[in-house]
């Protein structure tokens, strides 16, 4: 008995011991976000005071304020980014399912040479192609618009590969037993396959929906109006103009980095299912 | 099919196009009857660039210190994890964050915490007893590794879950069994744990040294690429001749060597990995 007990109350000592050890790695990992957050409410003076003020000795409320109703049009940018995103997403979701389903239930030819080529694309570095995208749009009218995001956001090899290996993973019985009730290909997408892959698909919403948020490169080189800018290029032209106020630069960070947060610290399962199978096979 | 020839128009057509380009020395700013073909030109005057040459180099010293450092992180965080200990869930979510914030708003945050003579960073060592701490992104020699450092806590959280997966994947059995043959916890990580993970590390090590290549927005908000040449990056430096210099064949021609470097990194893994990979 004696020797259980010393036996369990090492494991537990060994499992504090772990516990600090990551939580210390942790803590570490997110003190860059909360020097960030406590710097957007303090004064410019204290910014650099140390030891470090964790907690503003004394609080600016203001600064919020001067970021979203300054020079930029914060707010502007805002609306922009939820935009771009919300379009992007929806047409991402409904482009890759029907993609995905045809590459994993209709049997064409060439289909899976078609799909190799889909995924050696996720190879090529965006960087590659910028120049041609860049003409291309011009030509097409779409640069210095939205649509110039919004429209190759949607297509992405990504989306299409996460929904086919769910897609793969559905029993034929389901669809079969559609086909002989006589529903077409797009019936059986509609009532069988969505409401099934309902999982991957919000993986795949919350996935795209922080990629395309984060986006920074696509609209840097395709457009050129500020008030087309979304949150992550205002926030590169703020920095530029409000100078060296730190406190305003963080409470601009805080702002932009906000939304995704929230998604996250909401929807944590969905988000690293959505990572996990991104990555079961490469 | 509209997916497949959307998809087409938008991928497909703009990789071509960026092939083409790449054999010519067309200035954006001469229109398309300044279309002129010189052949390997781009791809042969580019090795006597030095501001190039000097981009590679930061890409490849990137690469070998960000890919192990994030892999040997990452995998000890996921094998703390799975070992089990309190409040997994905080723990494993606070290690993740970094990965869903943008890295704009996080250069900001960093490039001011790496401040050289007011930043906490350097307050801190100073207030250990280190007399002299480094310039960080101001000095030549220190701003590599600064970016270095915002990158491997950026991606540890994202590969530490996809370790966690492959841990998940192993079962008990063989460690039992490893116990009852007489190995101690180290010999069962040698013998058990990293070689069931071997394909999860696979899949890990071709993705960071795929990302590891396309570190952009960091050098473009914290450092444009200086002081001098000490952190311009491939990504970076073809940016800047296509899109500041108009000099869109030799753009895409360096990009084209980024795209054929990370394709023979892969290829070289893909042929090696019968050695140490095992399914």
């Amino acid at each position: 008995m004696t020797r259980n007990n010393t036996a369990t109350r090492a494991s537990v000592l060994w499992k504090l011991l772990l516990t600090c050890i990551l939580a210390g790695f942790g803590i570490t990992m997110v003190l860059p976000f909360l020097w960030m957050l406590s710097t957007s409410f303090k004064f410019p003076v204290d910014v650099f005071s140390y030891p470090i003020e964790w907690i503003p000795k004394r609080f600016n409320w203001n600064n919020y304020d001067r970021v979203w109703n300054g020079s930029q049009p914060f707010d502007l940018y805002y609306f922009n980014s939820v935009k771009v995103t919300v379009l992007t997403v929806l047409g991402t979701v409904l482009i890759s399912s029907a993609a995905a389903y045809g590459f994993a239930r209709i049997r064409f030819k060439g289909r899976d040479a078609v799909f190799f080529l889909f995924l050696a694309t996720l190879m090529i570095p965006d960087q590659v192609t910028l120049v041609p995208r860049f003409i291309l749009f011009n030509y097409l009218g779409i640069y210095d618009t939205h649509a110039a995001l919004i429209l190759p956001g949607m297509f992405t090899a990504f989306g299409v590969f996460l929904l086919r290996q769910f897609y793969v993973g559905i029993p034929e019985d389901f669809s079969e037993a559609a086909r002989i009730e006589g529903a077409g290909h797009f019936q059986t997408w509609l009532r069988i396959i969505i409401p099934l892959s309902k999982p991957a698909l919000v993986s795949l919403v919350i996935l795209s929906f922080t990629w395309n948020w984060n986006e920074f490169v696509n609209p840097l080189v395709f457009l050129a109006s500020k008030e087309l800018y979304t949150i992550p290029l205002g926030l590169t032209n703020f920095i530029d103009e409000s100078g060296t106020d730190y406190t305003l630069m963080m409470a601009a960070a805080v702002s932009s980095i906000l939304p995704v947060i929230l998604l996250f610290l909401v929807c944590q399962k969905w988000f690293i299912e959505g990572v996990v199978s991104s990555g079961v096979k490469g | 099919m509209p997916g497949i020839v959307g998809f087409g128009v938008l991928t497909i057509i703009p990789i071509v196009l960026s092939l083409v380009i790449s054999f010519t020395d067309w200035n954006f700013l001469d229109g398309l009857g300044g279309l002129r073909f010189i052949g390997l030109d781009n791809f042969v005057e580019m090795w006597s660039d030095n501001w190039f040459v000097d981009s590679l180099k930061n890409n490849l010293l990137f690469a070998a210190v960000t890919v192990p450092a994030t892999i040997v992180l990452s995998l000890l965080a996921a094998i703390g994890l799975n070992k089990g200990v309190y409040m997994k869930s905080p723990i494993r979510l606070m290690i993740f964050m970094p990965y869903v914030s943008n890295m704009v708003a996080i250069s900001i945050v960093w490039g001011t915490l790496f401040n050289p003579s007011m930043g906490p960073i350097n307050s801190f060592l100073s207030s250990i007893g280190i007399a002299d701490p480094p310039g960080w992104l101001a000095s030549s020699a220190w701003a590599l590794p600064a970016i270095m450092i915002i990158t491997i806590w950026a991606n540890v959280g994202y590969n530490m879950i996809i370790y966690l997966a492959g841990l998940q994947g192993i079962s008990r059995d063989l460690y039992e069994a490893a116990t009852i043959d007489g190995a101690g916890p180290l010999t069962s990580f040698f013998r058990v744990t990293l070689p069931m993970l071997s394909p999860t590390t696979f899949f890990v090590l071709i993705t960071s040294i795929i990302h590891s290549f396309q570190v952009f927005i960091a050098v473009f908000i914290m450092t444009k690429g200086g002081p001098g040449s000490s952190t311009t990056v491939l990504t970076y430096y073809s940016y800047r001749t296509g899109f500041d210099f108009y000099k869109m064949g030799y753009s895409s021609a360096m990009a084209w060597i980024l795209f054929i470097i990370i394709f023979l990194i892969t290829f070289l893994q893909w042929q090696g990995q019968k050695r140490w990979v095992h399914y």
